[in-house]
């Protein structure tokens, strides 16, 4: 219904199950970008001429719609990143690194591990990892154990697990950490590309965003901070754009977001990412979520009718990714052969080695949807997944 | 006695073949099914090759200035590859070893040969047959 809108499925024959990876972009986002270097392309917050003005409205004008899409109170709590690594890493040095200990869960990706072993921290040494059970539910009685045993914490957590699909139920996490003093980090990689986020609703502290995850181009995203922490927070990098006032004796600097936004800023990819989320607000998510869980089932159900099929968990608070493997064959050997017959899946670590370790696996094969796959993308994997099977196990 | 390029010439021939994709693999899998059994005590770290996704090992032998390779993989399409590999650098003097052009194996035109997180199994493998005659 919505695929029209991304010429990539006129262009390609590819069957597109990468979304975790990335996602397809619409043709008003790709459009957006022609635009841009077509017709505008100027710096923005400095020259004050036509073309320069109309590149600062509309990158401004992409604050303004992510502040209301994710129902932030002020412009001023969204700063611009080039994405969810960068968000992460910006406020892991800017302000977590003060903190005693950082707990996160189980199924973080690396941008959410090895940012705190850049400052030294481990495993009881300033780091504290939730358990998740054997369908990889987060573990809120462990949780509370380690927020009780570490009070004022730094709490940073994924949203939805790239590997697995796995939600975490943020509201009670953060209602939970704070009741013990901790401040709360939300890593939303995955999540604007299934459903709505409401930053205040879920009363998280920072919400760490990525575009090219919800159809935006790559290289942009966003990080959320609530307003009462903007003072708290140095700034990441300093440079142009971001200065009040200079001289040899110090430096003033601008009030948020700009004093977080040094030098020239992906301006093409802003102004895209702004595209998008009009996009999502025109598809509405009442849809997205409705065509997304229909296929999604379906893609359970046929993958589950495939001999020796190896889940590690159940479609219980799950979106997005679907991540198995297949008794005796290796993952790798799968992606190759689906590679051959058109099917585009992600295999392996997913940048999620711990978790992998943990389920003394490898790795995986990650199937990824969005809103625009449907079922006849779900025979054609199973009809391929069945043919690489047949050789492999020939 | 045939030269490492022209061993390489012979593989890409056969590989040639193939118009249909997967009927290549198919052959390449086959050729995984033809690797000697590889001794599970050689299954040492120092013998795993590194830049692979999967797992790879591989020992050689050396006799009369030649080295001769042994190796195997966890994945059935990867065995296939070690064969490819194993065939053309096998029986090789130690001297010809250590002149190999790295970028020999993209003449076999094999997509494994640039893997996703930008490290290459065959090129490990290569690398690894490298330090193999080096310290030879």
């Amino acid at each position: 219904m919505f695929r029209k809108d991304f010429p990539y499925f006129q262009n390609s024959k590819t069957v597109y199950l990468d979304n975790g990876a990335t996602t397809q972009k619409p043709k008003s986002v790709i459009d957006s970008q022609v635009e841009y270097y077509e017709q505008y392309c100027s710096n923005t917050h400095r020259s004050n001429f036509g073309h320069a003005n109309k590149a600062t409205y509309e990158f401004e004008k992409t604050r303004k719609l992510l502040k209301e899409f994710i129902n932030a109170s002020k412009n001023e709590e969204i700063i611009f990143t080039k994405g969810v690594t960068e968000s992460i890493n910006f406020i892991a040095s800017s302000f977590a690194i003060d903190f005693k200990t950082v707990i996160i869960s189980s199924l973080e990706h690396h941008s959410n591990i090895v940012p705190w072993h850049m400052q030294n921290r481990t495993l009881g040494a300033g780091l504290e990892v939730v358990n998740c059970n054997e369908n990889l539910d987060f573990d809120l009685e462990h949780f509370e154990e380690l927020l009780n045993a570490n009070p004022n914490a730094f709490v940073s957590i994924t949203h939805i697990s790239n590997a697995f699909g796995k939600i975490h139920d943020i509201k009670t996490i953060t209602k939970l950490a704070h009741k013990y003093g901790a401040i709360v980090m939300i890593d939303g990689a995955q999540s604007l590309a299934h459903f709505k986020v409401d930053v205040q609703d879920l009363d998280v502290d920072f919400f760490a965003i990525s575009g090219h995850k919800t159809f935006a181009p790559t290289g942009v995203g966003a990080i959320y901070v609530k307003e009462k922490y903007l003072k708290n927070i140095k700034p990441y990098q300093t440079g142009g754009a971001t200065i009040h006032e200079v001289d040899y004796s110090g430096s003033i600097l601008l009030d948020s977001p700009y004093k977080f936004e040094a030098g020239t800023q992906n301006i093409a990819g802003v102004i895209g990412f702004g595209k998008a989320l009009e996009y999502i607000n025109h598809v509405r998510y009442e849809n997205i979520e409705s065509l997304e869980n229909k296929v999604f089932k379906y893609l359970n159900e046929e993958l589950s009718k495939l001999t020796e099929i190896i889940f590690y968990n159940d479609l219980t608070n799950c979106v997005g990714s679907r991540s198995f493997n297949f008794k005796g064959i290796i993952h790798d050997d799968i992606g190759i052969l689906l590679d051959k017959m058109n099917i585009a899946v992600r295999v392996g670590h997913h940048c999620a080695q711990p978790i992998m370790k943990k389920l003394g696996i490898r790795g995986t094969i990650r199937v990824s949807t969005a809103f625009y796959n449907d079922y006849v993308d779900v025979d054609k994997l199973i009809e391929a997944l069945k043919k690489a099977l047949s050789m492999l196990k020939d | 006695m045939s030269t490492i390029e022209q061993r390489v010439e012979e593989i890409k021939e056969d590989l040639d073949f193939f118009e249909d994709e997967l009927q290549k693999y198919e052959y390449i899998i086959d050729l995984g099914k033809k690797l000697e059994e590889f001794d599970e005590k050689d299954k040492i770290p120092e013998n795993i090759v590194h830049g692979c996704t999967s797992q790879v090992w591989l020992t050689h032998k050396q006799k009369d200035g030649k080295l001769y390779f042994y190796g195997t993989s966890d994945a059935i399409i990867v065995k296939g590859l070690v064969y490819m590999i194993l065939k053309i650098f096998s029986d090789s003097t130690i001297q010809e070893l250590k002149d190999i052009d790295m970028d020999i194996v993209h003449e076999l035109k094999l997509s494994e040969v640039i893997t996703p997180n930008r490290q290459s199994g065959v090129i490990g493998m290569m690398k690894k047959i490298k330090e193999y005659a080096l310290n030879a």
